[in-house]
C-alpha cells in the first residue's frame, strides 16, 4: 500500500541535476515557487513552465514517472479547483441551482491549478534527484546561519536523517505485526470506522513500542561512539561548490529576474 | 597493568512505582573484580539476567558504579573529564545489528564515529577505508544497511568501531540475533582483530562454542563471578556448567559421559582430536598441554 | 484433519524486474500428530514457506489443502483455519499489547467470536501449559523477563486450540535454559495435547532432538524430507547449503576415521556416548 506514492522518491541516475550541490537544489525550488507567486499572467506562467520542462529535461527522470506521482495530489488539487471557481465572487458565468461560477473564479481556479502543479513538481524534482542525505546535509548547511540564533540546526538534521534510515524498518516490523496478529484471528478488513479504529489497537502499541525500544537502543549506541551533539563535529562529506554550481546560481538568478521584470511589465 | 579493570563493583537497578517513588533495588552486579591484559580475548558467559550486559554497559561508561570502582587504560570511568576518552578506546558492539546503524549507507555508518571525534575529512576517509576492509565489508561501502544480512550488519557495526581505533571492543552477545552463519562471521571477525590488530576483545554471550577459543573465561551468575579460568578449565565443570544453566561443548559432552562410565580420559576436553587422543586412536595433540586452542 | 500442499510456487514482485521464485513447486503432506522440524538458512524460503499454512499468503500457483479443502476457494472462511493452524511468528513478544498478560491471551479467543467465560477459561489454560507462573498473570506483558513474555505470548497462539502448532524460530536469542524449556514445553504439546508440530530452525541440534521428521528446505524448495537419521547420513549435502549436522554426528565421524568402529548415526550425547563405549567393547574382545 506504500509502494504506490512514488511523489519525491529518490530516482537514481545520472544527470546534471543528480550531481548538481544539494544547496543549489534546495534554493533553487525555494526561489522557484517564490517565482510562481511572482509572475501573474498566462505569459509568466507559460515562462515558469519552459524552465520547469527544461529541469525535467535535465534531469534525465522520465517524465510519466512525475505525472504517475502526481495522482497522489490529485485530490488536494480537485478541491482547491473546485473551492475557487464556486467561491469566487465576480461577474456569472454559468449558475448551476444556487452555484455561481464566476469568470474570476474560473481563471482563479486555473491559475491555483497551475500554481499548484508546478510547485509540486518543482520540488518534487529535487527529492527526485536528491538523496535524502545530501538533501539533509543541504539543510544543515543552508540554514546553518540560524544556529546563530540558538535554533539546533544540526539536531534538527540529525533527526530527519535517523527518521529516513527508520523508516523501512518500521514498515516492515508493521507488516509482521499485523500477519501476526491476523494469525491470532484480528480483523483490519472491517468497513465500520468504529471497528476499524479499534483494531488498530494491537498493531500500533506493539509498534510504539518497539519504536521507543529503538529509540533507546540507538541513542546508547551513538553515545558509545561519542556522539555530542553537532560542535566539534567534522563531516566525512563536506559540501563544496564547484564551478558548475556557480553556472546552475547564475542561470537561477536570470530566471528570477526576467519572473520580476515580467510583473513589473505588466504581463 | 590491565586495560581494564573492575574493584568490587556493584550495580544497583532503581525500581520504582507509577509515581516514580523509589520501592527497591535490584542488585544486578555484586562484588565484581576482574583484570584484562592488553591483547587478551576474554569471554563472559552467563544465562539471561546474570548480569553479563549490565557489565558490559560499565567498561564502557553508559552506566556508573553504585560502589566500587572500573579503570579503562587508567581512567576511572566516574571521570567526567575522561568519559569521551574511554569511550573511544573502549568501543562497544550490541546485540540488535538494526538498532546500531545510524547512516543511511554502510560507508557513511563507518564514518560516524570518526566524525564525532573531530577527525579530518580526508582522514576519516582513510579510516573507513582500512576498517571496511578489515571485516571485508568494502565491496558493500554504498549499500544500503537495510539490504545487507545480520552478520553483515554486524560485521558494518565492528568496523563502525574499528574506525575510532580504540584498544579494545566489548561486544555485548553480538551473536544472539544472529543465524549460524552470521555467528561465524562475527566471531571470525573478532577473532581476526584480536589476533592481527591485536585489539582486546571482550566477548559476552551465552554460546559456549563461541567462548573456546578465549584466553580466559568468565561466568557470570547472580551478579557475580561463578567460574573463571581457561576455557578447559571451566568446561571440565560439567556439573557445575549445567547448574549454572549453560552449555558444555558437545564433545565435553561425550568425553565426561564417558568417563562417567569408568573410560581413564581426563577432563576438559575441548575438540574431537583431543577426544581421539585421549581414547588413545592418534598420537597425542601439543594443544592438549596448552591452556588455549587456536 | 490434515494439511497438504500442493505444488505451491510463491514469486514476489510478481512482472517486475525485482521478481524473486521465493517457495518452487513444493509439495509435502503434513499429517496428524508428526513433530517436524523444518530447517534451512536465512531466505530459504521457511518463513514464506510457514505463512501459506494459515492462509496468511496465497501461493502463485498450486493449492495449500486443509481437510481435502482448497484454502483459497471462493467461500472457504480462514478464520477457524487460522485457529486451528497456530503460528507462532519469530520473537512473538513483539505482538503483545494488553495491558495485562491474561487479557493479552484472550485476543485470540475473544477474535473467534467464544464468549467471556470460555475466553478466560482458555487462556488460563494456555498459560498453565506454557509455564508461566500465576503471579504473573495479572502483571502488565512489559513488565516479565524476555523468556517469560515468549511464553506468554505462544499461550495466546495457543488459547486458539490450534491443531497444528507452528512456531518460526522460537527459541531465537533465548539463553541455553530458556530455549530448553521452550522446546520441552512444545514437546509436550505434541504428547500430551496430539498437536501437531511444525518447529522451524536453524539449530540442527535442537531439532534433532525433538523431531520425528525433518524437511530441509533449500532455495524456496524441499531438498530433503525424512527422519532425523535419514537427513543426517546425508551430513555432508547440508555443508554446501549453510546448515550442519549435530555435533555428535562429527565426533563419531572423526572417531571412525581414526579406526574406532562406531556407528555415526547418534544423534544426542547419551547415545553417542554409549555407542562409543560398546566400540571400544567390541574393539577389547
Amino acid at each position: 500500500m506504500f509502494k504506490e506514492v512514488t511523489i519525491g522518491q529518490y530516482y537514481q541516475t545520472d544527470s546534471v541535476l543528480h550531481r548538481m550541490d544539494p544547496r543549489v537544489k534546495l534554493i533553487g525550488t525555494f526561489a522557484y515557487i517564490i517565482s510562481l507567486f511572482i509572475v501573474n499572467s498566462f505569459v509568466g506562467y507559460a515562462f515558469a513552465a519552459v524552465f520547469l520542462a527544461a529541469m525535467i529535461l535535465l534531469s534525465r527522470v522520465p517524465f510519466g514517472y512525475i505525472v504517475r506521482g502526481m495522482k497522489a495530489i490529485m485530490f488536494l488539487l480537485i478541491i482547491t479547483v473546485i473551492f475557487n471557481l464556486i467561491l469566487t465572487p465576480g461577474r456569472p458565468l454559468i449558475q448551476i441551482w444556487k452555484i455561481t461560477i464566476t469568470w474570476e473564479g474560473l481563471s482563479f481556479a486555473v491559475k491555483m491549478a497551475v500554481r499548484l502543479i508546478f510547485l509540486i513538481i518543482g520540488s518534487s524534482l529535487m527529492t527526485l534527484t536528491t538523496t535524502p542525505n545530501q538533501l539533509t546535509d543541504a539543510l544543515e548547511s543552508v540554514m546553518g546561519p540560524l544556529g546563530r540564533i540558538h535554533v539546533p540546526v544540526h539536531e534538527m538534521a540529525m533527526m530527519m536523517s535517523i527518521a529516513l534510515r527508520f523508516i523501512p524498518i518500521l514498515m516492515e516490523e508493521t507488516d509482521k505485526i499485523m500477519k501476526a496478529q491476523i494469525a491470532r484471528g484480528a480483523d483490519f478488513e472491517s468497513r465500520s470506522l468504529i471497528k476499524k479504529i479499534k483494531s488498530m489497537v494491537p498493531l500500533l502499541v506493539p509498534l510504539f513500542i518497539s519504536a521507543f525500544r529503538r529509540a533507546n537502543d540507538l541513542a546508547m549506541a551513538m553515545e558509545a561512539r561519542c556522539y555530542r551533539g553537532g560542535e566539534g563535529r567534522t563531516k566525512m562529506k563536506p559540501l563544496v561548490y564547484r564551478g558548475s554550481d556557480m553556472v546552475a546560481f547564475a542561470i537561477l538568478a536570470v530566471y528570477f529576474a526576467a519572473c520580476i521584470a515580467l510583473r513589473g511589465a505588466g504581463y | 597493568m590491565g586495560i581494564i579493570q573492575t574493584l568490587n563493583l556493584i550495580h544497583d537497578y532503581i525500581t520504582r512505582d507509577e509515581e516514580g517513588n523509589e520501592v527497591g533495588t535490584v542488585r544486578a552486579l555484586d562484588d565484581v573484580s576482574l583484570d584484562v591484559e592488553p591483547g587478551q580475548f576474554i569471554a563472559v558467559l552467563g544465562h539471561n539476567g546474570s548480569g553479563k550486559s549490565t557489565l558490559a554497559k560499565h567498561l564502557n561508561a553508559l552506566l556508573y558504579p553504585s560502589g566500587g570502582t572500573v579503570i579503562v587504560d587508567g581512567m576511572n570511568t566516574q571521570d567526567d573529564d575522561k568519559l569521551w576518552n574511554i569511550r573511544q578506546e573502549a568501543g562497544m558492539i550490541f546485540q540488535n545489528p538494526d538498532n546500531q546503524i545510524i547512516g543511511q549507507v554502510v560507508e557513511e555508518d563507518v564514518g560516524f564515529g570518526p566524525e564525532n571525534m573531530g577527525v579530518p575529512t580526508k582522514e576519516i576517509w582513510e579510516r573507513v577505508e582500512e576498517s571496511l576492509k578489515t571485516v571485508g565489508m568494502w565491496e558493500y561501502r554504498k549499500k544500503s544497511p537495510n539490504h545487507l544480512s545480520g552478520g553483515q550488519k554486524q560485521r558494518v557495526s565492528i568496523a563502525g568501531v574499528i574506525a575510532m581505533h580504540p584498544k579494545c571492543i566489548i561486544m555485548d552477545e553480538p551473536t544472539a540475533m544472529l543465524d549460524p552463519s552470521g555467528r561465524r562471521e562475527v566471531i571470525r571477525a573478532a577473532r581476526a582483530l584480536n589476533d592481527v590488530e591485536k585489539i582486546t576483545i571482550i566477548l559476552i554471550t551465552h554460546h559456549m562454542e563461541e567462548a573456546i577459543y578465549a584466553d580466559h573465561v568468565f561466568v557470570m551468575d547472580e551478579g557475580k563471578i561463578a567460574l573463571q579460568g581457561t576455557p578447559r578449565e571451566v568446561f571440565s565443570e560439567v556439573e557445575k556448567m549445567q547448574a549454572l544453566h549453560l552449555d558444555v561443548p558437545a564433545v565435553t559432552m561425550v568425553a565426561h559421559e564417558l568417563r562417567k562410565a569408568g573410560v581413564d580420559i581426563p577432563a576438559g576436553i575441548l575438540t574431537k582430536e583431543e577426544l581421539g587422543a585421549a581414547l588413545e586412536l592418534v598420537p597425542s595433540v601439543a594443544s592438549m598441554q596448552s591452556g588455549k586452542i587456536s | 484433519m490434515a494439511l497438504f500442499v500442493d505444488d505451491i510456487t510463491y514469486v514476489y514482485e510478481k512482472g517486475t524486474a525485482m521478481s524473486v521464485n521465493a517457495l518452487n513447486h513444493i509439495t509435502v503432506e503434513i499429517p496428524d500428530g508428526q513433530f517436524i522440524g523444518l530447517v534451512g538458512h536465512t531466505g530459504s524460503g521457511k518463513s514464506t514457506f510457514v505463512q501459506m499454512l494459515n492462509g496468511l499468503l496465497a501461493p502463485t500457483t498450486g493449492r495449500i489443502l486443509w481437510n481435502g479443502q482448497d484454502i483459497h476457494e471462493d467461500g472457504f472462511d480462514k478464520k477457524p483455519l487460522r485457529a486451528a493452524v497456530g503460528l507462532v511468528f519469530q520473537y512473538p513478544e513483539h505482538q503483545l499489547f494488553e495491558a495485562d498478560v491474561l487479557s493479552d491471551v484472550k485476543f485470540g479467543p475473544r477474535n473467534l467470536g467464544l464468549s467471556e467465560e470460555e475466553c478466560e477459561k482458555r487462556a488460563e489454560e494456555a498459560l498453565l501449559a506454557t509455564g508461566l507462573p500465576k503471579e504473573f498473570w495479572k502483571a502488565s506483558p512489559f513488565d516479565l523477563s524476555g523468556g517469560q513474555q515468549r511464553r506468554a505470548a505462544i499461550a495466546g497462539v495457543l488459547a486458539m486450540h490450534p491443531e497444528v502448532l507452528i512456531l518460526d524460530e522460537p527459541t531465537a536469542g533465548l539463553d541455553p535454559k530458556g530455549r530448553d524449556e521452550i522446546l520441552d514445553m512444545v514437546r509436550d504439546m505434541k504428547n500430551h495435547r496430539k498437536m501437531t508440530i511444525l518447529l522451524v530452525s536453524h539449530s540442527m541440534d535442537d531439532v534433532a532432538n525433538y523431531a520425528d521428521r525433518i524437511l530441509v528446505m533449500n532455495a524456496g524448495a524441499i531438498m530433503m524430507d525424512g527422519t532425523p537419521r535419514e537427513v543426517f547420513e546425508r551430513y555432508r549435502e547440508l555443508e554446501p547449503i549453510g546448515l550442519s549436522a549435530p555435533q555428535t554426528v562429527y565426533i563419531l565421524e572423526y572417531l571412525k576415521e581414526h579406526g574406532l568402529p562406531v556407528a555415526t548415526d547418534r544423534l544426542t550425547v547419551d547415545e553417542a556416548a554409549a555407542e562409543i563405549l560398546r566400540a571400544r567393547k567390541q574393539r577389547n574382545v
